[in-house]
């Protein structure tokens, strides 16, 4: 399917337009919710902030920062996944088919259970651990055997790693009944509450590794088109997949440590995304980015209307919009990757 | 010296052979599974000798002993029975069905709709509808959805990639549901709801197992009967259809056994992971493929490890009592790892 922008022009525009779409969902998440504030409102917020105005301290402190993540976190997980399909060369990689999101989340209970640690910098630390172990174990458990990494193989190794980090998540929070209540939210991914303080520890990570995903953009345009070609090209594969893995672990688990599994982002952005530019990876990367910040922002404005006066977590919202993408996939996409299915 | 006893009625009414071993190997699992039964009802927080189960048992022993066992302890290993039986006839049934060793019910989704059709009841029904109807919520999460996934796979027939491939989306989307479901409903239920979600047969009581009872004494012996015709699917479309199945008759007749008993296994029991998935390949290891014989085993190994499961979820972290999931998942999970390696070049 040839994609929708061909010329370098077009994408741009594109580009440009997508800025836009993302400016205007992020003022809609700024002046929607439970209390409506006008635009006005919160356009004077950021000029003159006044502590004693009710609706400056709302978005100043609450709106604001929770805007941030939503998309800070919807770009990471989308550039994450743009990455693991070009590097796996399959169409139904993702950071939660994968099981990172899993493995992170359950070395942090783990971590919140039996070690004193209260600052977010080590929980970061340890989710990036939990990301790193679920991604290499499913990619060594994928592609082994005669045919490779195959789609089906690596989804039933994520699913396996997931339904395990889960059951040990789920034990050890169903023996401490207190912090259960506490964390239920987070686990099922959660960007609501938080402040911009939350933001600080991850930050740095966030911004390098999407400074490199679009470094490697080149690279893996190269990495794409097989391993023997890139390897006649003169590209040290191995350098740059690990250095796309490294990439993808850092995206995806500081996202996990900040707001819980965020599922499918990853999944349906990037496929979005090559419907719009094709397979050009310096295009589809920032194409993600600002794609999967629209989705996320959305995502996160309806949670908040869908069970007034209380909200969704927002990781339940992207898993019922990603979820039937997935079957969608596995019914057309997989048949014109040539996999029997 | 033959492998195998014919057994055949002088009319020639009926003939079958029996396979030695299999007969031999049944007879084992099953002694084990009677001990292994008398020791988790001896063993607890207070424990029992044997002399006192037995004496309690056939309704001899002292009032203190009759409440330990006859209302905390016997319905909770019954129920281990029950559940780990029918987890794993129907994940048999299903990785014939599928041919891929790696499906199971918690695998391509019926455990999940099970899961949540279970947690919207106990969210919205639990104070006004009698818990009994569990199972029966539970059954129809798992019948709708399996269907959802069967037409999904539909396209010119059911082939079993696409089916693990919609199953593994299908039980995203529901577990997200089943979140969203806990999260909206009242504290108190939304910890129990997580805690059954797990898997656990904690305060199983005789209610329980009557809930359950209905459907195992339906649906057990209903596979096992029609369980010969998975030996026909297990050879190919194709072949199946030469040798005059109607293969789409039978394959949906057994889903809906599989629903079945996975279904009412959950309602009980909740999300007890990797069962359904082991226990068959255990059994296949013990007496070979076919089917009429890797049921009944399958049932009993089932059993055999829900049972030891729970004995050691309920034992090793006194007091604490962690769903046996936890650990059937801890086994499960390795087991499937190493499932995959084997069959890599599959």
């Amino acid at each position: 399917m040839s994609p929708l922008f061909r010329q370098t022009p077009g994408k741009v525009w594109g580009l440009v337009f997508g800025f836009f779409l993302f400016i205007i969902c992020f003022v809609g998440s700024i002046v929607l919710g439970t209390t409506k504030i006008p635009v006005m409102m919160a356009v004077e917020s950021f000029i003159q902030y006044d502590p004693s105005s009710n609706d400056h301290v709302i978005i100043q402190t609450t709106r604001l920062p929770r805007a941030l993540f939503a998309a800070l976190i919807g770009s990471n997980l989308a550039i994450a996944g743009a990455l693991m399909q070009a590097l796996t060369r399959n169409p139904l990689a993702s950071p939660s088919i994968f099981g990172i999101n899993a493995g992170a989340v359950f070395l942090v209970v783990l971590a919140l259970t039996f070690l004193p640690i209260s600052s977010l910098n080590q929980l970061v630390w340890i989710a990036f651990l939990g990301a790193g172990f679920a991604a290499f174990a499913v990619y060594f458990l994928g592609s082994l055997g005669r045919d490779g990494l195959t789609p089906v193989k690596v989804v039933l190794a994520g699913s396996a790693m997931t339904a395990l980090f889960t059951s040990f998540t789920q034990g050890m929070l169903v023996i401490d009944e207190a912090r259960l209540q506490s964390v239920l939210f987070w686990l099922a991914g959660s960007i609501a509450g938080k402040t911009a303080d939350g933001l600080l520890p991850v930050l740095p990570y966030m911004i390098v590794a999407g400074v490199a995903a679009l470094v490697l953009a080149q690279p893996v345009n190269i990495l794409a088109s097989g391993e023997e070609v890139a390897k006649g090209l003169g590209q040290r594969t191995t350098f740059v997949k690990l250095a796309v893995a490294v990439t993808v672990i850092l995206l995806a688990g500081s996202s996990v440590a900040v707001a819980g599994s965020i599922g499918f982002v990853g999944l349906v952005i990037p496929h979005v995304a090559r419907i719009l530019v094709g397979t050009d990876y310096r295009w589809v990367i920032p194409y993600s980015a600002i794609l999967g910040a629209i989705l996320l922002l959305v995502a996160d404005t309806v949670a908040r209307f869908v069970v007034m006066p209380g909200e969704l977590p927002i990781g339940v919202m992207t898993g019922m919009i990603g979820g039937p993408f997935f079957i969608y996939m596995a019914r057309k996409g997989l048949r014109s990757k040539g996999v029997s299915a | 010296m033959s492998r195998l006893i014919t057994i055949r009625s002088k009319t020639g009414f009926f003939s079958f052979l029996v396979q030695k071993r299999a007969v031999l190997v049944l007879a084992v699992l099953f002694v084990f599974t009677l001990a292994l039964f008398l020791f988790s009802m001896a063993l607890g927080n207070n424990g029992l000798s044997f002399a006192d189960v037995w004496t309690t048992l056939i309704g001899q022993g002292t009032e203190a002993n009759a409440l330990v066992i006859g209302t905390l302890r016997l319905p909770r290993v019954i129920v281990a029975v029950l559940v780990g039986a029918a987890l794993s006839v129907s994940g048999a049934i299903l990785q014939g069905l599928i041919r891929n060793p790696l499906a199971s019910p918690d695998m391509i989704g019926i455990t999940n709709g099970a899961a949540l059709a279970a947690v919207t009841f106990i969210t919205y029904f639990a104070g006004t509808v009698s818990i009994q109807w569990l199972p029966a919520a539970a059954f129809v999460g798992a019948g709708l959805i399996s269907i959802v996934i069967y037409l999904l796979a539909w396209s010119k027939g059911v082939t079993s990639t696409r089916l693990v491939l919609i199953g593994i989306g299908i039980s995203a989307t529901a577990s997200s549901l089943t979140m969203l479901m806990i999260i909206l409903s009242p504290m108190s239920s939304a910890s129990q709801a997580f805690t059954w979600l797990t898997g656990s047969i904690y305060g199983a009581s005789w209610d329980n197992v009557y809930a359950l009872l209905p459907w195992m004494i339906i649906f057990l012996p209903a596979a096992m009967i029609y369980a010969r015709n998975v030996n026909v699917q297990e050879l190919g479309d194709e072949m199946a259809q030469g040798l005059g199945a109607s293969v789409q008759l039978h394959r949906g007749l057994l889903l809906l056994v599989c629903v079945a008993l996975a279904g009412s296994a959950v309602a009980v029991a909740g999300a007890i992971g990797f069962i359904g998935l082991i226990a068959p390949h255990i059994a296949r290891k013990l007496v070979g493929p076919s089917f009429d014989t890797l049921l009944p085993v399958a049932a009993l190994i089932g059993s055999l490890m829900l049972m030891a499961a729970d004995m050691v979820a309920r034992t090793a972290f006194q007091p604490m009592d962690i769903p046996a999931g936890v650990f059937t998942a801890g086994v499960g999970a390795p087991f499937f790892i190493y499932l995959l390696y084997r069959n890599r070049n599959k």
